[in-house]
Parts: structure tokens; C-alpha cells; sequence
């Protein structure tokens, strides 16, 4: 059968769907004729930005894994990395902003849903979610209830599927006011021989549609995630899907034990572009075709076209394809958790998707061309303007402080700084009883059950570093994820990305997209953390602003030994504090310490107490931070270390002032500076670490740290109950710990509870 | 002697408690489907914490109607060991097993921490390995764990020894600040009057290795096997 006789479309339908005229032509050139209505469809959500990556695929290809895998084998599965002992782990992030924008719970509950799935259709199972939040300031009604309720939908979601989320960030700015973010991550453990594929393999092999019914939610929802946000977006609630976490338990634990069976040859989640984008890739990824029959999709409406039923996003579905004559045996181990499992069609050899109503006819497309033959643009680039002004600003004429103590009172509570307790306190975050260090320390640590190993996890990304300069700001996202990692005694292993920038056919923003992507890559390779899955968010933007170019990284690390992890917080009072660092500091044998007021651009300290966004983002060498961290690494490793905390938002004195909140101890400190206290105090400096030891380790701890060159330096001693920092010997900071926890620690609440 | 664990569509805490019976206990422990209708050979029947039913309406309303109860029901009234855990807990309330019920917690937020729970009464089946008074360090993770009962029962229940575990500070003391979700008289665990079955919102399973942070729910899960051994 074959379709014949169609009408030529109105440009007006697929101009609204989001194919311009020149797409359409590609379309009628490929089928040799005009597409039905459901074709026209199907097209348009396969091939917009989100789905088809026509605007960002050019640039992916810094990211090495990526270009291999495109150019080589296919993207399949290049996400699962060995870490020994016959196991692997996969994981990926994804954004879900524009849903969260305009429906904040369901949004956010289904961004966590859909990457959950991501990982266990791999045959892998979820050990640990992450997210990555932006917001405007909790000062506005608004943002409070966005807040509000993405924070709730995600543990709406999470906390039911049993899924532990163990850790993220958070960042407040006024740039993410309108358009918010929501960045999930999910990582899975499988063993090697569980993992499965998602492809349609086997002439005649039946396909099952499994888990929900289909309803009407999410239609375009993938169109919808390829625009900017405007004031008719409140009217595209109906593209945002509802999610059901408790269907979502039940399809994990169905799916892996399914899978269990041997019968499944192929199987892929439903995301983004429902029926229609699983049906064709599973078939070209293995060179097949499929017939479905829309009619034996279980539904939850009556009246459904197969337009509406091809485009659905209801969540917790999956396809799967299963070996002739065993579909009984798949679908009882769906029927048993009380699921659906439907055979909707069959595998055919023909490189066609068929789409039948019934016995007519509706679709018939190459699956191929859907899946993989978006047509990509290579897009005009152009510096913007704003950057010489921001990065020119003279810092010499920032004004000090008055107050220091006040000061760093005010950055601790400035909301991206304060403690996320408010978040993290309303996720389950030890279910499954693995967390070996809960949220709130540098990275998460999740121990791997029948080894000595642990996992560690972080999200990162500085906005406004990217701001100020998108390729120095990705590099310095993937480089203090990693000190992150190396705070609790894990080295790098694999990162996932997550791109949000606005616009793309604006050429300023593809400029800082096209940066940022190689900024991040140059860094992930040097830290040999294998970019392996990822996630292009454009159009974050509304009529009043685009957002910072904000490129999340998800970076992944291996501790040999668990039972040796380390966290941030002083333990014991007496302990020397020191600070490994890439450069120079305090030290009067070389005599000249060094001036950071350079590093003070971009710090959450101009932020906070300046109102300002200005300057560089403070400087990077790659080959002296990856030295810190082996430095830290090995020290975690020799047992010398009582504690390690990043140095990073805030500068040195945030770091300080964590460590001592956290462990509710006190530290007397000295510092040397030859320029602004401030700057010694709040300048973001990289590639620092804060430490805590014995002071008998410390002659231990210099033989680690002069075999790999860099600096340590003795800053001063836990002890009391307050922290006091001398500048050049004059006393600048003396804060009582229990008031730096209150405002650390409730800064957050209290505005969410006024 | 032989440990159970039911697995309710929605249950996410049966392989946890499955693992600290199994790996720290080091007790034969199996699970129970749903749907099964026999529980002959156990000597402890655990109800683990999750959603049961994904608890879209009250929680536990659906799971106490589980054909799995029924046995459960006749397992506990011939004087078998049953111990619900969070959800657990919420079932058997439901089920009429335990009295009083948990409704949402009074800031309306899910709340996930470790807490400090006082041992109230050190003489029964789920605390003998416990001193009076000790301070115990165990996480809680929920949504409806704010206990309820009319005077009545609070008074029956207070007076027969029936509160188990209280919300506390680390010194032991029981205050207003110490109660995480609003429960009447901080009551983190009950007995029934016959003082076979219990129910407690905190999470023993979460606490039986160092790596988790704490070891003390192991004196609740270890307390359950001296007595059957006994």
C-alpha cells in the first residue's frame, strides 16, 4: 500500500508546526509527493532544534565523543562507561525549561521522569538523580512560586520513584527570572551484559507499546521547546505532559525484568516527539522499517486523530521490540506490575514507518530521513557587543567595605551562596541506602554495592563567568566540577552537558554557544572526562532578556575506596587549615604575595555587595588545577586529610566560613595580600582547595604537594568558636559560627516562608 | 527464622529493608507479592516505607485493601512479629492494626533528614536491645508522617506504653523544636496493646552501617530477632 493523491499542505499549517517553506520543499522532494497531515506532523517535531539538533550539530562536533560517534558507529551507548568489575554506568542530563516556565510542578516533575527513563531503557538502574536550577531573585512573588514548585515537582516525582537525588545547585539572577531552568540528571548502574539497545532488529519481530495509555498532553511538546518563551507560552500549558512517578516505579522495575527475560532485541523510552520519534529511530538505527496501527495504541481520550497520537508526549511509555513469538512472555511481566503491553505493529525491511488508522493508510515515511536527516544550518556568529564594556571595567575603583565581617554576613546569605537545605531537605535523598555523603558537602558519594568503590557526582556552571567570557566560563564550569569530585577523593571518569543559551539565530548568542561548547570540550578532554550524552536548550529568552549562556556540566568520578571519601566541614579543633593552590599566596619567602583583584570579576562578592557583573572571570591554567586536585586526590587517598572544601562563589572566605558552618567549629586565620583586602578575602580565584589536617601530616602533605608542584599554604588553625581572618595582620572578620549558620542556613527559608 | 518483606506496587523501600535483614542481620529474609495470599512460614512480616499505589489518595487507603492484608491480618492477630516502616506505619493505621492515623506533615512539605527519636519504652519485641531514654540517630523521609489521634487513644496509648519512639533534641529532650512534622506528643513510633506489631515513621533500614551515617536502627531491626530467638 502507498499513499498517493495528496494535497499540497497550507503553508500556515506548517509554519505554525515550525518548518519553513524550505523544509517543507525538502519534504515533498523526499516522498516525492505532498505529506498527509500526520507526515507534516511528524516531520516538524523530528526535525526542530530539540529532536533534530539542526542548529547545534556543527558545533557538537568539538566534543570529541560526540564527532566519533557521529562519524563512526552511531550515538547508541557511547554513554555507558566501565568501572570495572563488570559493571557500567551511564547517565546523561536534560533540560526541561520551558515546560517549568509556564507549568513549574508538572514541568519539573516530568523533566525528572523523562531522564529516569533515558537510563533504565539502557537496561541500567536509576541510582541517583541531580538537578540544576535557575531563578530570579525569591525577592519577587513570582520567582518564590516557580521556586517553589519545581523544587516540589521534582520530589513530587523523584521521591516516589524511589530514586535518591543527591545532590545539584542552585543559582538565583535576575536574567533567569522569566525563563527559569531546570537541568535533570540521572546516572544508572547496569552490569555489561544487561545492557540493551534501541534498535528495531528482526524482520516480522512484533512491537509492544508498554506502560501508559496515550492521551492528548503534550502534543509539540518538542516545538514548544524550540521557541522563545512569550506572553501567549501560558496558553501552551497543553503542550506540557503530566507526569505519574508511581507508573514510572512500576515501568522501571517491569522494564528491567523484562528485560531479564532475553526476549527484548530493541527497546527506547517516549520522550520528546512520543510514537513518532521512537518508531523511527529505533528502525534506522538497525536500517529497518515499522508498521504501527494507531488504533491499538491503548488510549486515554476518545476521539484521538493519528496525528494526536503520533505527536503525544504522555509520559511513562516505552516501545519495545520483542522476539516473534515471545511477545506473551514480555507483556505478562508488564501485565504483572499492572501495566499495558500492546503489540502495536511489526518490525518490516523496508526503511519505512508506516502508520496505519485501521486498515487506511496515513503515514509512510523514510525512517531514516526522520530520524537523522534534519536539514543543519550553519548559523552567523558575532561577539557581542556588551562584552568589551563589561570585561573592560576598571576594578581598581571598587570601593571596600566598610564592614567585613558585614560583608561576608551578606554574601553568605545572598541567596545563590546560602545553604540549599530548603531544597535538598524536601528529596529523599538516601533511599536505596547508598548515599555515602549526603547533599550539602561538594560532590555526592554513592557507594557501589559488592565493591570497594564509590561514585561521585556534581553539577556545575557558573552563568555569569559565562557572561563575561562563554569559553572561559564553560572551562572554569568543568574544572571546578571536577575540584568538586577531587574534594571527596574521586578523579574524573565521564561528564554529561547540558546547553542552555537563548536564541540561536541571533548571532550573539550562537557566538557564546559556539564558545562555550569549546571551551567545555577542550576542558572535558583534558580531564579526560569523555563527554558521553547530552542536551541543547535554545530559545531560552523572552521579549525583556535572554538568560546568561549557561553550559551545565554533569560530571561523574570514580573513589577507589570509599570508605576513604572526604568531606568539607572542619572536624577537629586544632587541626592546621591549608590551602593547596595552582598559584601563590601568603607566602613571605618569595615575598610577594599575590593581588587577586583581578579575580574579583564575575564574584558573587560584586554581586552581592557591588550589584555588579563585571570584569573577566578570574583566570584558568588547566595543567596546575588538575595538579591540585591530585594533590587533594592523593592526600583523601593517604588518609593524611580531615576535611577538603572547594574554594569557588564567595572566594576563600566563603570557603572558610562553609567549612567551619558545617563542622560548627571555628578557625583563626592569617592572610597576606599586596592589594584590596577584599580581593583576599572574596576574589574567586581558581584552582584552590581548603583543607584541614592533623598538624602531624602536614610534613606528609608538603612531600605530595612538592612531587607535583604547586603551593600550599598554612592559613591558620580550627579552633574556638568563631572566625577570625587577619589581612596583613590587621583583623578584618570575626564572625560567631552560630550566627554565620543562622544566615547561611535559614536565609533561604524564611523567604520561602514569609 | 525467616523475615518477610511485602512489595506493594509502589513500595521503594523493600530492597533496603530486604538488604539490612539479609547483609546486617544476617537472617533468611524473602519477599512477599502483593497478591499473595499465604505468609505461612514467617516469623517478622516487614511492611517497607515508598508509595504504595503511588498514594494519589490518602496514603496507605489503597495498599490496606492489597489481597496480601487479609493474611497479614491473620499473621498478626495469631501474635506474629509485623513492623510497618513509613509507609508501613501508614498502611497499618489504615488497616486498623495500629491506632490512630498520620496525616500530612504541618509545614505540608516532604521532609527528608536524620532526627533524634527518644526510646520510650525499652521493653518490647522492636526496642529490647535499646536502653530507656537513649537517644537514637535515624533518618526520616516523608510527607504524611504527622501522627493523629483523638484524646481518647492518645490517652489509652500513653498510658498503656504504647509510644515506642518520640522525636527529641540530641541532649534527649522532647520540645516543640525537636517535632519535625507536627505529630501529637512528638510521636515518632507506636505498639499495638498487644505489642506484636509496630509502626514507625523513621527509617531503621536507612541506619545500619556506618557508611550510612549511623548504625542505630540496627538495635530496632536486631531487638525483632532476640525475641523470636528468645
Amino acid at each position: 500500500m502507498s499513499i498517493t493523491n495528496t494535497e499540497p499542505i497550507d503553508p500556515k499549517v506548517y509554519q505554525e508546526m515550525g518548518l519553513s517553506d524550505e523544509e517543507y520543499g525538502k519534504i515533498t522532494e523526499v516522498l516525492g509527493r505532498h505529506p498527509t497531515y500526520t507526515e507534516v506532523g511528524m516531520f516538524a517535531v523530528m526535525w526542530s532544534e530539540h529532536c533534530g539538533y539542526k542548529y547545534s550539530r556543527p558545533i557538537l562536533r568539538y566534543f570529541s565523543k560526540y564527532k566519533e560517534a557521529i562519524d563512526g558507529a552511531g550515538l547508541e551507548n557511547a554513554g555507558i562507561i566501565d568501572i570495572g568489575g563488570g559493571y557500567g554506568v551511564c547517565f546523561k542530563i536534560e533540560s526541561h525549561n520551558h515546560p517549568s516556565a509556564v507549568e513549574p510542578f508538572q514541568g519539573a516533575a516530568t523533566g525528572v521522569g523523562g531522564i529516569l527513563r533515558d537510563i533504565f531503557t539502557m537496561g541500567a538502574r536509576p541510582i541517583a538523580c541531580l538537578n540544576s536550577l535557575r531563578f530570579g531573585s525569591l525577592s519577587d512573588a513570582r520567582n518564590r512560586y516557580l521556586f517553589e514548585h519545581v523544587v516540589g515537582g521534582i520530589g513530587f516525582y523523584g521521591n516516589c520513584v524511589g530514586v535518591p537525588t543527591v545532590a545539584g545547585e542552585v543559582y538565583f539572577e535576575e536574567c533567569y527570572a522569566g525563563n527559569p531552568l531546570l537541568n535533570a540528571m540521572a546516572i544508572g548502574i547496569m552490569k555489561h551484559e544487561d545492557v540493551a539497545y534501541a534498535r528495531a532488529e528482526g524482520i516480522g519481530n512484533p512491537v509492544l507499546l508498554v506502560g501508559s495509555r496515550t492521551g492528548r498532553d503534550g502534543i509539540h511538546g518538542a516545538t514548544f521547546a524550540s521557541v522563545e518563551l512569550t506572553e501567549e507560552s501560558e496558553s501552551r500549558k497543553s503542550n506540557v505532559q503530566m507526569g505519574d512517578p508511581f507508573t514510572e516505579k512500576l515501568l522501571i522495575e517491569a522494564t528491567l525484568e523484562a528485560l531479564k527475560t532475553g526476549y527484548i532485541t530493541g527497546i527506547q523510552d517516549m520522550g520528546a516527539a512520543g510514537i513518532t520519534c521512537s518508531t523511527c529511530e529505533t528502525s534506522a538505527k538497525a536500517g529497518t522499517g515499522m508498521k504501527v496501527d494507531v488504533r491499538k495504541v491503548p488510549l486515554r481520550e476518545t476521539g484521538m486523530t493519528p496525528y494526536e497520537i503520533m505527536l503525544s508526549e504522555s509520559q511513562e511509555r516505552m516501545l519495545a521490540i520483542v522476539e516473534k513469538g515471545h511477545e506473551n512472555d514480555v507483556a505478562a511481566v508488564f501485565k504483572k506490575w499492572g501495566l499495558h503491553a500492546v503489540v502495536v505493529g511489526e518490525v518490516t525491511d523496508d526503511g519505512l514507518v508506516h502508520v496505519y488508522d485501521g486498515d487506511e493508510l496515513v503515514a509512510q515515511v523514510p525512517a531514516k530521513t526522520l530520524a537523522d536527516d534534519a536539514p543543519t544550518y550553519q548559523l552567523k556568529t558575532s561577539e557581542p557587543a556588551y562584552l568589551k564594556d563589561v570585561q573592560n571595567y576598571d576594578l581598581s575603583k571598587i570601593k571596600e567595605p566598610t564592614d567585613y565581617t558585614e560583608a561576608l554576613m551578606k554574601v553568605l546569605g545572598s541567596e545563590s551562596i546560602a545553604s540549599k537545605e530548603w531544597v535538598y531537605g524536601q528529596y529523599d535523598h538516601m533511599v536505596q541506602t547508598n548515599t555515602a555523603v549526603l547533599p550539602g558537602s561538594d560532590a555526592a558519594v554513592l557507594r557501589i554495592r559488592e565493591t570497594t568503590k564509590g561514585i561521585a557526582a556534581t553539577t556545575d556552571c557558573n552563568g555569569r563567568y559565562c557572561y563575561l567570557d562563554p569559553f572561559m566560563g564553560a572551562q572554569i564550569a568543568v574544572a571546578e566540577a571536577a575540584r568538586n569530585l577531587a574534594c571527596s577523593g574521586a578523579r574524573p571518569i565521564g561528564a554529561t552537558d547540558c546547553l542552555n543559551f537563548g536564541n540561536p539565530e541571533k548571532p550573539e548568542a550562537f557566538w557564546q554557544f559556539e564558545r562555550a561548547v569549546k571551551g567545555m570540550a577542550e576542558a572535558c578532554d583534558f580531564f579526560h572526562a569523555p563527554v558521553v550524552s547530552g542536551n541543547v536548550s535554545f530559545y531560552n529568552e523572552t521579549p525583556e532578556m535572554a538568560i546568561y549562556p549557561t553550559p551545565v556540566v554533569g560530571l561523574l568520578g570514580i573513589i577507589g575506596d570509599v570508605e576513604k571519601r572526604c568531606t568539607s566541614e572542619f572536624k577537629n579543633q586544632g587541626d592546621f587549615v591549608i590551602l593547596i593552590s595552582g598559584t601563590r599566596v601568603n607566602d613571605e619567602e618569595k615575598s610577594e604575595p599575590v593581588c587577586e583583584l583581578e579575580s574579583l570579576g564575575g564574584s558573587e562578592y560584586l554581586n552581592t555587595i557591588h550589584g555588579l557583573a563585571v570584569g573577566r572571570p578570574p583566570k584558568l591554567d588547566l595543567d596546575r588545577e588538575k595538579k591540585v586536585h591530585e594533590v587533594v586526590i592523593r592526600a583523601i587517598e593517604a588518609g593524611l586529610l580531615s576535611s577538603a572544601h572547594d574554594c569557588a562563589d564567595g572566594g576563600l572566605a566563603i570557603a572558610l566560613a562553609e567549612s567551619c558552618i558545617m563542622g560548627k567549629v571555628g578557625a583563626e586565620i592569617s592572610l597576606l595580600a599586596n592589594c584590596a583586602p577584599a580581593a583576599a578575602l572574596f576574589a574567586e580565584t581558581q584552582s584552590r582547595i581548603v583543607v584541614s589536617l592533623p598538624t602531624d601530616k602536614l610534613g606528609a602533605l608538603r612531600e605530595i604537594v612538592d612531587e607535583l608542584g604547586v603551593e600550599s599554604t598554612v592559613l591558620g588553625k580550627v579552633s574556638g568558636n568563631k572566625l577570625n581572618i587577619s589581612v596583613n595582620d590587621v583583623s578584618l572578620v570575626s564572625a560567631p559560627v552560630a550566627e554565620m549558620e543562622l544566615t547561611w542556613r535559614t536565609s533561604i527559608g524564611s523567604k520561602m516562608d514569609e | 527464622m525467616k523475615f518477610g518483606v511485602v512489595i506493594f506496587p509502589g513500595s521503594n523501600c523493600d530492597q533496603d529493608a530486604f538488604c539490612a535483614v539479609r547483609d546486617v542481620l544476617g537472617q533468611p529474609v524473602e519477599y512477599i507479592w502483593h497478591q499473595s495470599t499465604d505468609v505461612s512460614g514467617f516469623d517478622c512480616i516487614v511492611l517497607p516505607g515508598g508509595f504504595s499505589y503511588g498514594d494519589y489518595l490518602r496514603t496507605g487507603a489503597v495498599a490496606r485493601f492489597s489481597p496480601v492484608m487479609n493474611a497479614v491480618q491473620d499473621f498478626a492477630d495469631n501474635g506474629g512479629r509485623l513492623i510497618g516502616i513509613c509507609n508501613g506505619f501508614q498502611i497499618l493505621c489504615e488497616a486498623h492494626l495500629l491506632p490512630g492515623a498520620l496525616i500530612d506533615n504541618n509545614g505540608l512539605r516532604f521532609i527528608c533528614k536524620h532526627v533524634n527519636l527518644r526510646v520510650e519504652n525499652n521493653n518490647t519485641d522492636f526496642t529490647n536491645l535499646c536502653s530507656e531514654g537513649q537517644v537514637l540517630s535515624i533518618p526520616i523521609a516523608h510527607h504524611g508522617g504527622n501522627y493523629y489521634a483523638d484524646a481518647d487513644t492518645l490517652k489509652k496509648i500513653e498510658d498503656n506504653n504504647q509510644v515506642i519512639l518520640r522525636y527529641c533534641d540530641s541532649a534527649g529532650k522532647v520540645t516543640p523544636e525537636a517535632n519535625p512534622n507536627g505529630s501529637l506528643n512528638n510521636i515518632a513510633g507506636i505498639i499495638n496493646d498487644r505489642g506484636n506489631v509496630a509502626g514507625m515513621m523513621p527509617h531503621p533500614e536507612r541506619a545500619v552501617e556506618s557508611i550510612l551515617g549511623s548504625e542505630d536502627g540496627t538495635l530496632i531491626l536486631q531487638s525483632i530477632v532476640e525475641r523470636l530467638m528468645a
